[in-house]
């Protein structure tokens, strides 16, 4: 699919990889519609985007959160043609301390969020014939990580859910694929400390942290290449292999 | 509104779905074997209907044939 002049609703894109999803499509002429939990785009942000954009503030973590979402991003600029599944929350607990709050906060988030979005995208998408959806799962969900075991559930159920809808919509020409990142440059990975950072290095072949343009880059060729359908693309430096 | 009539806006919102002639939507048309149908197309036209009459439709409920669409929509409305 062209990216020219077709509608994106990019989730929890106000920065990393989101805002790079999002800037990269705009940069390939797609419009594109933000999303975060703050009332308004920071207009470090904003100043950051060239193109035809918009902002809509919507919490996924709930339901309905996430249908008024799918409803104000089609109000917007019409049928939305790509769907990027990004935004996330962890809350990280060795299982023994883990409270049902806290895989449910995740789940919630991380896995009923894009089900419902996907959802409520996906009538338009049938009814236009064509559609692309990429949800972000994580290589914690393919390997697993101690203290992520809520984490890791959500995005494995999210590749789970991927090969599934991607069965579903190949009927009517929609595609639907999943990232899996390994460790990107980011807030939460710049927090760590120097002794963890080169612990981490020495497990990546690359020898290096991703960066997020890399991972929009992966979002782009989902996007443009036609053929590519159910897939997990496993971007990080060459953990797995 | 009559069963007749209910029965012209599925007759023309399947012919269009399932793109056939509207000769061969009839009520006892089943709509997966006769017509050709996969399940989204079922999916379509239960969504195109709910449009349409400004109804919910349950597609879990069992339907086979066009009649069983038709039925379907009437006692939606009627519950409206």
């Amino acid at each position: 699919m062209e990216l020219t002049n077709k509608i994106a609703l990019v989730t929890g894109s106000t920065r990393g990889i989101g805002l790079a999803i999002a800037k990269n499509f705009l940069q390939a002429g797609a419009k594109v519609i933000l999303n975060g939990r703050g009332e308004k785009l920071a207009p470090e942000v904003k100043s950051q985007l060239n193109g035809e954009f918009a902002y809509i503030s919507g919490d996924l973590s709930s339901p309905a959160g996430a249908q008024d979402l799918a409803k104000a991003a089609q109000e917007k600029f019409g049928p939305i043609q790509i769907l990027v599944n990004n935004a996330g929350v962890n809350r990280d607990k060795l299982l023994l301390g883990m409270k049902p709050a806290d895989f449910h906060a995740v789940l919630s988030t991380d896995l009923m969020g894009p089900m419902i979005l996907t959802q409520a995208l996906f009538k338009p998408m049938v009814k236009q014939r064509t559609g692309v959806i990429i949800n972000l799962a994580s290589v914690v969900g393919l390997h697993g990580n101690a203290g992520q075991a809520n984490y890791a559930a959500a995005k494995a159920g999210l590749v789970g859910f991927t090969k599934t809808v991607a069965r579903e919509g190949a009927l009517r020409g929609i595609r639907v694929n999943a990232i899996a990142p390994g460790m990107v440059d980011s807030a939460m990975t710049q927090a760590l400390s120097d002794k963890v950072k080169h612990q981490i290095l020495t497990e990546i072949p690359l020898h290096r942290l991703g960066q997020p343009d890399e991972i929009a880059q992966t979002a782009r060729f989902l996007v443009e290449n036609d053929y590519v359908t159910g897939q997990t693309i496993v971007v990080d430096g060459g953990m797995t292999m | 509104m009559t069963k007749e009539e209910i029965f012209n806006t599925v007759q023309d919102i399947a012919a269009e779905e399932l793109d056939v002639e509207k000769d061969k939507i009839t009520l006892d048309a089943k709509i997966k074997d006769d017509l050709n149908a996969d399940s989204l197309d079922v999916f379509e036209i239960m969504n195109e209907l709910e449009d349409k009459f400004d109804i919910e439709l349950d597609v879990d409920e069992g339907v086979t044939t066009i009649q069983d669409v038709v039925d379907f929509v009437e006692k939606q409305l009627a519950a409206k």
